[in-house]
């Protein structure tokens, strides 16, 4: 059973431009990080490379996960669909629709195969009644309406039924590892303070063997208010600049990055030239 | 499964000789049908095939299809087991007909149905026993037995399809269902079907055609000529699922008269070649045409289909969706016509075709257009091509789906949105599977 995400030395280029310059992290399963760093740092980009979207090019460094025997197993080596499978999760920051597909639908076939990961296509579904049970469960805690479920993936939601959703998924398949990238925006105060307990809950009983392991990125402390981090990161330029505890993530919530541009210039030039690059293509 | 023909269809060919016995085959038919399957058959001699030339034919090359690979059918088919139908799997229906090769092999009608007037089966038996009211359903000439050359060998040599007439007022409440059967290289099945619902009638029509075997090359000829009266309701679905051997030509027109209302859902996934007129005219105010098409090809296929919708009168609604969904190096082409007499004021048209290429050798056309005489009238029409989207196919793979199983479901996401139209379960669920076993393994694009 996987204990540890090992991410070592970790570049990743997107079309061909250096986003990852040698991100090194290591989350146990029962631990909380938060992420944080301004605009374009490469925040979204760590969780897609670590998801393996293929558009994220890894070009040098290792993503492992460590079982409490100490076997290694090659995250790089498998694809998205075996990455959920081996437990790894991600919220995305803004999740993509699929028309026609209804929720409900989707997520069944989601939790039949990150729950039974050697399940082969059209068989050994979850039986209709457990899965709407368990549904119906997930998404009272969530305050959401069992209506949803009925609604197409994302399509046509609004920001915050967006996030919601996929707190939802990740409820149903109990990941060993998140990584929630600004889950918390497209959410009124309310709503935040809601899905705040909700990973706390679902992280606490997530998986048999353990809590997860959560990374969650954020500009805000709310979020982080029932998910208190172990370890604060920044990152800046595409590096995690300086690790901390959750004073950082206070502290960077209230008085914004001045100070880590101010002590990791370097860092700081290289930001700003690949938002700058950004301005020009959006 | 393969049938083998009888020795005398086998050697019987679509020439003088052959419509000679074709007549010969039917003595049992009204002279005024006979003299009308002439007056086809000397126009179809004279006239020459249409050519790339016409507008229509221009995107569908037929130089290779060669008529005197086939033969009319002339006699009673042996009847044989064939594939289960797609359409009617669990639904009670109230009457139904099954044919082989253009020959009706089967024939019920729920008794109550056919107390209340009721007429429905294979229409090469009802012209004996109904001669007076297809009579004057045949005059009506609602698809144009001069149209083309085609319309023109289907009239002189139809013996296949199916009447449905529901007298006025009688609501049938049980679908009904027909399936067209073709078996054996060089067969054929040219049906002529004749739809009228008289004043407040109500119906369900279920029709879909079948190849008993993946290798047989035939030719279907067909005409489909659907009359719904004033106040009347028709829900009719066409499922073409022959092998992808055969050539499918078809004329297809609906008239709705006023208040009338139509759903008509079209399935193409079979044919080598198919080039098909569906016309909707609404001739009375206040009628109302839904047009469902999805269409799904592989290999070689060629599916060509033009509509039309007619507005003749005012107030009338007509809303048309055609979904396609492409692989290998099959083609589609859809040209669409929304055309609005001056008589159609405050018309409400819409159409639309969305193709999803599943490969980059697939190519679709798709080219819409409008002709309005009126002024007041909202017509408006779109068209969409695009690959199955990589971004899609990553979301739900980090949830767990295999990329294959990704895709099928994107596709059948894609088809839901014009199944959400159909008010029929049995022909989502069949459409559903039939698209679904369809996707293959995609090469990573
Ligand atoms: N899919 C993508 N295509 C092109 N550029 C991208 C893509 N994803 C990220 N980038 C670029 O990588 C840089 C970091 O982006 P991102 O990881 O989304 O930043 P953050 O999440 O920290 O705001 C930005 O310059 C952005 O433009
Ligand atoms: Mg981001």
């Amino acid at each position: 059973m996987s204990k540890t995400l090992r991410i070592k030395n970790l570049h990743v280029c997107v079309e061909g431009k250096p986003i990852l310059n040698g991100v090194n992290l290591t989350i146990n399963r029962g631990e909380t990080h938060a992420l944080m760093g301004p605009n374009g740092s490469g925040k979204s980009t760590l969780g897609n490379a670590v998801m393996g979207h293929p558009s994220y090019e890894v070009t040098d460094g290792t993503i492992e996960l460590v079982d409490a025997d100490g076997t290694v197993t090659n995250v790089l080596e498998m694809d998205a669909s075996e990455r959920a499978r081996a437990g790894l999760f991600m919220a995305f920051q803004r999740p993509m629709a699929i028309p026609g597909v209804k929720l409900a639908d989707f997520m069944r076939h989601a939790t039949s195969n990150v729950r039974n990961p050697d399940r082969k296509e059209g068989e050994g579904l979850i039986p209709m009644r457990e899965f709407r049970k368990e549904l119906k469960d997930k998404m009272g805690h969530l305050r959401m309406d069992l209506d949803f479920a009925r609604r197409y993936v994302n399509d046509g939601f609004s920001g915050g039924e967006m996030k919601r959703a996929e707190i939802l998924q990740m409820a149903m398949l109990k990941p060993k590892f998140a990584i929630l990238d600004e889950t918390d925006s497209g959410l009124d105060v309310d709503a935040v303070k809601l899905a705040s307990e909700s990973i706390a809950e679902i992280s606490a009983d997530a998986a048999a063997d353990g809590a997860m392991g959560v990374l969650i990125i954020t500009h805000h402390d709310k979020l982080l208010e029932r998910n208190t981090p172990d370890f604060t990161h920044v990152i800046l330029g595409g590096r995690i600049v300086e690790t901390g505890g959750v004073e950082l993530a206070k502290e960077l919530h209230n008085d914004g990055y001045d100070r880590i541009r101010a002590a990791y210039p370097e860092a700081a030039k290289l930001n700003s030239e690949m938002a700058e690059e950004d301005a020009v293509t959006v | 499964m393969t049938a083998t023909l009888p020795a005398d269809m086998q050697a019987t060919r679509f020439d003088a000789a052959g419509f000679e016995a074709l007549l010969a085959a039917r003595p049992g038919e009204p002279a005024w049908l006979t003299e009308r399957r002439r007056r086809s058959w000397e126009a179809f001699e004279a006239a020459p095939w249409p050519s790339n030339k016409d507008e229509e034919w221009m995107r569908t090359d037929i130089r290779l299809f060669k008529l005197d690979k086939f033969g009319p059918s002339l006699g009673a088919a042996e009847s044989i087991v064939g594939e289960q139908p797609l359409l009617s799997n669990g639904v009670e229906l109230g009457g139904r007909v099954e044919a082989l090769n253009g020959v009706a092999t089967l024939s019920e009608l729920d008794e109550d149905l056919a107390a209340q007037g009721v007429v429905f089966g294979g229409l090469g038996e009802a012209v004996t026993c109904h001669s007076e009211k297809l009579e004057k359903a045949f005059a009506r000439e609602v698809v144009s037995p001069t149209y083309d050359r085609f319309a023109m060998l289907n009239d002189a040599c139809w013996t296949g399809g199916v009447v449905l007439h529901v007298p006025k007022g009688v609501r049938i409440e049980k679908p009904l269902h027909a399936i067209a059967r073709m078996a054996g290289a060089g067969a054929s099945d040219f049906g002529k079907t004749i739809i009228v619902l008289e004043e407040g009638a109500e119906a369900t029509l279920l029709m879909e055609t079948a190849s008993t075997d993946a290798e047989s090359a035939g030719l279907h000829n067909g005409t489909i000529e659907i009359v719904v009266g004033r106040n009347a309701k028709l829900r009719y679905v066409n499922l073409q699922n022959w092998n992808n051997r055969t050539w499918h030509f078809a004329h297809q027109k609906a008239v709705v008269g006023r208040e009338g209302q139509l759903q008509w859902t079209i399935g193409a996934l079979g044919a080598r070649l198919a080039k098909v007129n569906q016309r909707v005219a609404l001739t009375g105010a206040d009628a109302e045409a839904q047009v469902n098409g999805a269409m799904f090809t592989q290999g070689k296929q060629h599916l060509c289909y033009n509509t039309h919708q007619h507005h003749e009168a005012p107030y009338c609604r007509s809303d048309l969706l055609y979904k396609n969904a492409l692989q290998d190096h099959s083609r589609t082409v859809w040209r669409g016509m929304i055309q609005v007499d001056e008589a159609g004021q405050r018309t409400d048209a819409y159409q639309r075709n969305d193709n999803l290429m599943l490969a980059a050798t697939a190519r679709a056309d798709s080219i819409p257009g409008l002709e309005i005489e009126a002024d007041d009238v909202r017509c408006t029409h779109g068209s969409t091509s695009g690959r199955v989207d990589d971004t899609m196919i990553f979301y739900a793979m980090s949830r767990g789906y295999t990329r294959q199983e990704a895709v099928r479901m994107i596709v059948a996401g894609f088809f839901q949105q014009v199944f959400d139209r159909i008010t029929i379960d049995s022909v989502r669920e069949a459409l559903g599977e039939a698209i679904g076993q369809r996707v293959q393994d995609l090469p990573n694009q």
